[in-house]
């Protein structure tokens, strides 16, 4: 079905049936509870689970399958993020031509870099294209926000102001995005219980789009060009001595990853409508390095496990502070309440990348397949345990 | 006029003449040996045939094509394949899937953007590779990581992805570098079994002379960047230039 075989289609459709069933399993705890805290089902987190999965998704299809590491996706992220912006200014608050706009701005823009970039492999790649990301951070930032040619509105960031056109814009529209009329924030609460559960417009339409491009890259990492791009990493002195060309493989690669770079971008705007110029940064450039390393390179679903973990933690783990550690601790001996405290406190709060840090050290180390090759090594116990069982049962009995 | 035709051509690194007026002509369907001690230029030459290098002077002409600033890929293209002294693999990749890209590359071109069908649909091309997997015994080995495979074995799959692309030149160097005697004798085996089935240039490079004189028709010897001599390998076996790039003008005089 859908051209898929049938583990990839069983893969598909579990990520189906998670991103859609997702408010009610990221709320696991009761809204009273001392655990709501590490509840992630509300709006906004859950938005940035499926963008940035999104984002993960496109930027493995370059550094899983060709092995070519850029650190300057997120330079595409932000001009797919200012692309849409742009289309509220000027069309209106119907998210649709931004999130167009931003893919196919992302897409040109990844073709000009590409070209240039791509002259090269290896290290001098990933710092060339870290340095046009870091200019158009700087371009962003400064250069392009004067007052005779404002394009990003610098420091501020970009955003819709009342003099605005807004071409197709009518009072009946709400005045926030929304898709024909039905706005990103509106979102229908669920009490059930102790429970509450949030359902919203914006999450939703991410979350289809996400699966879209999740099922795109399925059929791109069995297509024919994904073998090309399994080759261009594998050997590329054997793919040119066999009559293959491998720079356009590499560039279409990195058009590609650009323009869903560029999507994710749309859609952070079209979610909260201000486009600033850190979303270009080094830093963000890394951050989806890091997710599709911890997540598995090269895997299917790996890139959005990775994306889930990091922006769980950057949320959730981020707000736990000392009050919340005495409530933990509260029960032990004074002295001893405190010394744990001290220990664990660099680890939580700000010190979140801390913990990051470490759990990202783990995996590089003990599970150089991500997240996923965990997942693999676990099915194997359970699996594995079976038929061992069955043939010591097996060897045993003749002897009683 | 043969199908490769080498004329004048010359090759300095620095101060070194790697190669000193290099002429060579292979005739169509010939198995010819370049043969020569170490450093006598073999491998520059063969660098200079596929593009990884381009000559100071000359000219290297293919079926009536030049073929210097060519990229190795355009080269290929052209109908010349090359097997590397180590075999060069898709190592990461199974024995199925190295097959299949080089029926790719035979039947789309350099470049051709197929990104959203399967793979595993293009029947014509699954139909191919498994006839090139079996016709080199290595259909047990299909699904295979390629990398964990035997020298020998990795050796034939790189002959094999080589043939799919029915080259009309295929260039050895050393195909039998560090093989066992039994792998060697399979692999001038199957050299020769591929030269009595298809219609093909082969030009050998090798410093085993059991091979070189099992296989060859033609044999060219290059000394110091130059060749010295050129002849059947009845000839070459007596000639006394070539005893003498070999062993040493001493061990000749004595």
């Amino acid at each position: 079905m859908l051209g898929l075989k049938k583990h990839d289609l069983s893969l598909l459709i579990i990520v189906a049936i998670l991103t859609m069933a997702a408010p009610f399993l990221l709320n696991p705890f009761p809204t009273e509870s001392g655990m709501a805290q590490f509840n992630a089902g509300y709006p906004d987190l859950m938005q940035k689970f499926v963008i940035f999965g999104i984002f993960a998704i496109g930027f493995n299809i370059l550094f899983g399958l060709t092995g070519y590491l850029s650190f300057g996706h997120a330079a595409f992220l932000g001009v797919g993020s200012y692309a849409c912006v742009w289309m509220f200014k000027l069309l209106g608050y119907n998210v649709l031509p931004g999130i167009l706009l931003s893919i196919v701005v992302s897409g040109l823009f990844a073709l000009l870099i590409g070209v240039i970039t791509l002259r090269r492999s290896g290290i001098y790649f990933s710092i060339l294209t870290l340095a046009f990301a870091q200019m158009s951070f700087a371009l962003a930032y400064s250069v392009l926000s004067n007052p005779k040619f404002n394009l990003t509105n610098g420091e501020t960031g970009l955003q819709v102001y009342a003099d605005d056109p807004q071409w197709f814009h009518s009072d009946r529209l709400p005045d926030l995005p929304h898709l024909f009329g039905l706005s990103m924030r509106a979102t229908h609460r669920m009490e059930l219980g102790a429970w509450e559960f949030q359902f919203n417009v914006g999450y939703y339409m991410c979350a289809v789009i996400m699966l879209l491009c999740f099922y795109l890259a399925i059929r791109i990492f069995r297509s024919p060009f994904g073998l090309m791009l399994r080759a261009v990493k594998s050997n590329q002195q054997r793919m040119n001595y066999t009559g293959l060309n491998s720079r356009p493989y590499t560039l279409a690669a990195f058009v590609i990853s650009g323009m869903y770079a560029g999507l994710a971008g749309g859609l952070l705007s079209a979610v909260d409508p201000l486009a600033g110029a850190e979303r270009m940064q080094w830093t963000a450039s890394g951050e989806v390095v890091l997710m599709t390393i911890l997540g598995g390179a090269g895997t299917l679903i790996g890139p959005v496990l990775g994306a889930g973990l990091i922006k769980y933690f950057e949320n959730i783990f981020s707000k736990i502070n000392e009050s919340v550690l005495h409530g933990w601790f509260g029960f032990l001996p004074d002295g001893l309440e405190d010394f744990v405290i001290t220990l664990v406190y660099p680890f939580v709060g700000k010190g979140w990348h801390l913990t990051l840090g470490v759990i990202f050290m783990l995996v590089v180390i003990f599970l150089p397949g991500g997240l996923v090759e965990g997942g693999q090594r676990i099915g194997r116990l359970f699996r594995g345990k079976k038929p061992s069982g069955a043939a010591k049962s097996a060897t045993t009995e003749p002897a009683e | 006029m043969g199908i490769l035709e080498v004329k004048n051509v010359n090759k300095r690194f620095g101060g070194l003449q790697a190669l000193g007026d290099v002429n060579l002509s292979v005739a169509e369907n010939t198995v010819h040996a370049i043969i020569g001690p170490n450093g006598a230029g073999k491998s520059t030459l063969l660098n200079v045939l596929v593009g990884k290098l381009i000559p100071d002077t000359g000219s290297v002409m293919f079926d009536g094509q030049s073929v210097l600033g060519r990229k190795p890929y355009e080269i290929n293209q052209m109908g010349i394949s090359r097997v590397f002294q180590t075999p060069e693999i898709f190592g990461d990749l199974t024995v199925m899937e190295n097959m299949m890209i080089a029926c790719f590359a035979q039947r789309d071109g350099a470049f051709r953007m197929h990104a959203v069908g399967s793979m595993w649909s293009e029947r014509d091309i699954v139909a191919t590779a498994e006839d090139m997997l079996e016709s080199m015994n290595l259909q047990d080995k299909r699904d295979m990581h390629s990398a964990s495979m035997s020298r020998g074995d990795k050796r034939r799959l790189e002959i094999a992805m080589c043939l799919a692309q029915s080259p009309r030149l295929l260039l050895l160097d050393e195909p039998t570098a560090g093989m066992s005697r039994s792998d060697t004798n399979n692999t001038i085996d199957l050299l020769k079994k591929i030269k009595q089935d298809r219609d093909i240039t082969i030009a050998i490079i090798e410093h085993d002379m059991h091979v070189v004189f099992s296989l060859a028709e033609r044999i060219t010897v290059l000394a110091q960047g130059t060749p010295l001599v050129e002849d059947t390998p009845e000839k070459i076996k007596g000639h006394p230039k070539v005893r003498e790039a070999y062993l040493g003008e001493s061990q000749v005089a004595a």
